[in-house]
């Protein structure tokens, strides 16, 4: 989130899209409701009437997978009707930039495009440098390449009419939320954006969220008390588990990941961004300080290059999506992975494609889970269809503490990074997580002094002495070396520090090599005043009252910065667009409120200062599949043809080569999805073992319309098998109004929908994961499977 | 003097507390209950943030001073600014994830081929799963690629998880898996 929870009672319009905040975050909803109390009004565009709908002052149904098409029609609309807010458009956004002459978009496609890598060339969408380097800009948004012109060509094909016949959106509510949503372009008016999951999920996740960021762009909406592009994050500690670097593809704090292009340190550097625009903030030109300060929180003993040297590199020559979830499973289903951790996961239900990635942990030697309960992953030898003398996996299950039997922080969606304490000790002989991997790496180490091996260094030089406190895992310390501190006596930016004192911001990092910091992000959590992570002051200036701003409780990175990209909420003199709720405001020479983006005179700075440039992207030359959302189709589909052009699925889609899509398959005819219920978290291992919550939902079931049920002679309770290419599941049959058939291009289309939450193992007879059924192919970009809209039958269990 | 719960619990911050059974952490009359200062002698109080969802609703939890030193009570924390003592459903039955008999006391471990788990002890799951992970990686490791670029790493070992895991975890947890040359680490952001 750009913005945090308390915000969203700021806005004036809430549309929640991607998402069912009220069952799925259902404490969001306090603050959602706050705003509907002061006068705000809630949108609700979804393929189902949840409960979110049920609270919203506008329900539009649409069709899963339709997202951009809807979104495409709004950009239009507020072009149109000059709706957007100009100066913002003008001054902040990338509106005036000059595209070079090398970009055009033709029936689908981009320039650049590869048919037979199924790979754009991006250099093709690049915009034009002056002698300087700067990119050219016209500020008048008159030259026909300035990207405001490039996008209004690009979304003229959007008409409500197109629009209503794929969404299956009925015109008057695409008009009606239009109408409300485009209202908040006024300078002192905001909207907000709820996505989840419901985006995320499909073979243009990205460009799903593109699209809306480039809404909230031309409304002026990013910065702003009650707007900003806000993702409900679904686990406690996802913010801060990405903002770890967890993925193949990012060390912590975003650094990309080396690869083979870049084998030491200084070509690392060479791609740090730059800009020649003196305006221009540029932050990551810092990433050098933050990449030496990681590397020196590894190996203190070594220099930053030298232990840049040891560390794993990705193949530049292949895509990023061959190190990402959706190929490691493919490659262990092949046999080539040997040994795995599921650490703290249920991939045997939480992955998509689930009989695969079931069979795939088959052909592992060795497979180490860590979990609360015995789960569908580590039992996976026991499972149906299993056949536990034919595998040969040995498993070993550690059991760990649960999160009130330790200590530590978590960040939640709104990247409040807040300290939780241990109240009871852990069940059993249980272990918490840290001190489980503490012990694991010094028996790894111990083995590695004893016996030596390949590449040792990276492993006998760790530092492993600043997690741990009389032999145990420390959370204290270790949040400490996450914050950084100073290895010698230093000067940085005219102020003197000590060895061994915290450092205080990421603003005093260096890269020399005299500074440590596990994640830049994290400096200034953990400083010689103490852990600000721990703090629970709720007192606020009577400017950060009005907006809930909160900045004395927890800390939220960066720098304790409350809405990112704050800079945005005013003008050039500092003047808030809404005085009423001002973020930030120059006052008396000085900023007040939140912590400004920047920093700097008012006027001296673009605003979005995490983009090369300083603008904010309504045109990304950066993305897989364009620089402009376009409207493609699932990989799965029921409809023959794209209206907008003769492209009918996203170009680049991630795939696996041999793995068959069921498009305009009548073996397959409905739209199948998936969702969660209140009472139940992800796969449900968390919440399938606690009898109130299996009270509340005791098995999966399978929510058709009535028409559907017609269709197929179901009748509310009886059970039903439902089916895809890839697999089968049975479930009890709920018939509902809140699921109506859609009306795309003339044809009536049928939606199944089902929870994901369960699996073999509990509760008896609650039935298996959704994830039986869904597709192992999605976004180019981030590797995201789509498992928001696929195809699927539903037939009546003995029925025919 | 009349003391109501939110001043209660700001008098006795950090100190002993406990409430009544109330997970939804609806506020209680003004005045505190006689019985709920009783309790307040067994059991102790901290705060923690729920472990579903990434609201982040802040957690008051009663553990037992006595015998085990088990959680007696969880519920909403009336101070927290975001969720200010509500919880939804999830958070409101932690208690029943914690002091639940489903959880193995002790490590598992299944041999090849076998159908059933053997209970072990830790000492000897952590110097097993050490061989395994030395064995696995020392005979997968590349130095270069096949177009001789130098790579450090071994494909042969895969990891995934965990967003439930706190921060300092994740951070020590990757730190760990690069350290031994693992490229393949993926995690619930992934789906
Ligand atoms: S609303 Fe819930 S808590 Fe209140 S009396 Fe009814 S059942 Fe009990
Ligand atoms: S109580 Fe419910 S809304 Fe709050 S963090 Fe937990 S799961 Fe999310």
């Amino acid at each position: 989130m750009t913005n945090h929870w308390n915000d969203l009672a700021n806005s004036d319009c809430v549309l929640i899209m991607g998402s069912n905040a009220a069952e799925n975050h259902p404490i969001s909803f306090k603050w959602v409701l706050r705003a509907q109390d002061k006068g705000a009004t809630l949108i609700h565009v979804d393929p189902r009437f949840t409960r979110t709908s049920a609270k919203c002052d506008i329900y539009a149904p649409i069709r899963s997978g339709a997202d951009i098409p809807f979104l495409g029609g709004l950009i239009k609309y507020i072009l149109e009707n000059k709706l957007y807010f100009e100066e913002y458009v003008r001054e902040y956004t990338n509106a005036s930039l000059i595209v070079g002459e090398k970009f055009s978009f033709k029936d689908g496609l981009f320039s650049g495009y590869d048919a037979d890598k199924r790979k754009y060339d991006k250099s093709q969408w690049a915009f034009e440098l002056d002698e300087n380097g700067v990119p050219r800009r016209d500020p008048s948004l008159k030259h026909p390449r300035c990207v405001f012109n490039l996008m209004k060509k690009h979304y003229e094909r959007y008409t409500v009419d197109k629009v209503a016949d794929i969404t299956g959106t009925p015109k008057d509510l695409i008009l009606k939320v239009y109408k409300a949503y485009a209202a908040t372009g006024k300078p002192d008016k905001a909207g907000t954006i709820m996505y989840a999951m419901g985006w995320t999920q499909h073979s243009v996740g990205v460009q799903n969220i593109r699209a809306m960021a480039m809404v909230q762009l031309l409304l002026g909406n990013i910065g702003v008390a009650g707007g900003g592009v806000n993702a409900l994050r679904g686990e406690s500690n996802v913010q801060g588990s990405t903002d770890q670097g967890l993925l193949a593809h990012i060390w912590p704090g975003y650094n990309p990941t080396p690869t083979t292009k870049q084998a030491t340190l200084d070509l690392y550097n060479t791609i740090t961004p730059q800009s020649k625009d003196p305006m221009s903030v540029n932050w990551w030109q810092n990433r050098p300080k933050y990449v030496a300060s990681y590397l020196k929180a590894l190996y203190p003993d070594l220099a930053p290059a030298d232990a840049y040297d040891i560390m794993p590199k990705l193949d530049a020559s292949k895509p990023a999506t061959y190190y990402f979830w959706l190929n490691i499973f493919d490659k262990m289903d092949k046999g080539d992975v040997k040994g795995c951790f599921a650490w703290g996961m249920n991939p045997a239900c939480g992955g998509a494609n689930a009989n695969k990635n079931r069979r795939a942990l088959g052909k592992l030697d060795w497979l180490v889970n860590v979990n609360i309960f015995e789960n569908e992953t580590s039992s996976f030898w026991k499972g149906p269809g299993m056949k536990p003398e034919e595998i040969g996996t040995e498993v070993f299950f550690l059991p760990c503490a649960v999160s009130i039997e330790k200590e530590g922080s978590v960040a939640n969606s709104g990247r409040w990074m807040q300290w939780r304490y241990r109240g009871p000790k852990p069940w059993g002989q249980t272990k918490p997580d840290g001190d489980i991997m503490l012990e694991m790496m010094h028996k790894i180490r111990d083995l590695y002094t004893k016996e030596g091996g390949v590449h040792a260094d990276p492993i006998l030089k760790l530092n492993v002495k600043d997690w741990e406190e009389h032999n145990e895992f420390s959370p204290a310390k270790t949040a400490k070396l996450m914050n950084g501190y100073f290895l010698k006596d230093v000067e940085v930016g005219g102020k003197q520090f000590k060895a061994g004192q915290q450092v205080p911001s990421f603003a005093f990092l260096t890269a020399d090599g005299s500074t440590c910091s596990g994640n830049w992000l994290h400096a200034g959590s953990f400083t010689d005043a103490g852990n600000m992570m721990a703090r629970r002051d709720t007192s606020q200036t009577p400017e950060q009252a009005r907006i809930g701003l909160f900045p004395n409780w927890s800390f939220s990175w960066p720098v304790n910065r409350r809405i990112i990209y704050n800079r945005a909420s005013v003008d050039k003199t500092g003047k808030p667009w809404n005085p009423a709720k001002a973020v930030i405001e120059w006052k008396d020479g000085k900023w007040v409120g939140d912590v400004v983006d920047g920093g700097g005179d008012p006027g001296t700075k673009h605003p979005f200062i995490m983009q090369t440039h300083g603008f904010g992207a309504l045109y990304g030359p950066g993305r897989e599949e364009g620089p402009l959302p376009e409207h493609y189709e699932p990989l799965e589909c029921p409809v023959s043809k794209n209206p907008f052009s003769k492209q009918l699925h996203n170009p680049v889609a991630f795939k696996i080569e041999g793995e068959k899509a069921a498009v305009c398959d009548p073996k397959f005819p409905f739209i199948g999805t998936t969702y969660r219920v209140t009472e139940h978290w992800q796969t449900g291992l968390m919440t399938r073992r606690c009898a109130w919550l299996v009270e509340a939902e005791p098995e999966i079931f399978a929510e058709v319309s009535k028409e559907l049920a017609k269709l197929r002679g179901i009748k509310n309770g009886d059970r039903v098998k439902v089916s895809s290419l890839r697999g089968s599941l049975e479930a009890v049959a709920i018939v509902t109004e809140r699921i109506k058939p859609y009306k795309v291009m003339g044809a009536e289309i049928h939606m199944v929908g089902l929870p994901w939450h369960y699996g073999w193992m509990v509760p008896r007879n609650g039935g298996d994961t959704a994830n039986l059924l869904t597709p192992s192919a999605g976004d180019p970009n981030t590797g995201i499977p789509e498992t928001k809209a696929f195809m699927v039958d539903i037939r009546k269990v003995g029925g025919k | 003097m009349t003391v109501n719960r939110r001043q209660f619990l700001k008098l006795s911050a950090g100190a002993t507390l406990a409430s009544a059974f109330g997970g939804l952490g609806i506020s209680l009359a003004p005045s505190v209950a006689r019985a709920e200062l009783q309790k307040l002698q067994w059991a102790k109080q901290t705060t923690s943030v729920c472990c579903y969802c990434a609201v982040g609703c802040g957690l008051i939890v009663h553990t037992a001073k006595n015998g085990e030193g088990r959680a007696v009570n969880v519920e909403g924390d009336p101070d927290h600014p975001i969720n200010e003592g509500s919880l939804c459903p999830k958070g409101a039955s932690i208690f029943q994830l914690g002091e639940n008999n489903a959880r193995s006391p002790k490590p598992l471990y299944r041999a090849p081929g076998s159908g059933e788990w053997k209970e072990v002890e830790w000492d000897w799951a952590l110097t097993e799963i050490a061989k395994r992970v030395k064995k696995t990686r020392d005979e997968s490791f590349q130095l270069a690629n096949a177009a001789g670029e130098k790579v450090n790493r071994t494909e042969a070992i895969a990891s995934f998880g965990s967003a439930a895991m706190d921060n300092e975890e994740c951070w020590a947890y990757q730190v760990i898996l690069r350290s031994l040359g693992l490229v393949f680490i993926e995690h619930q952001a992934r789906i």
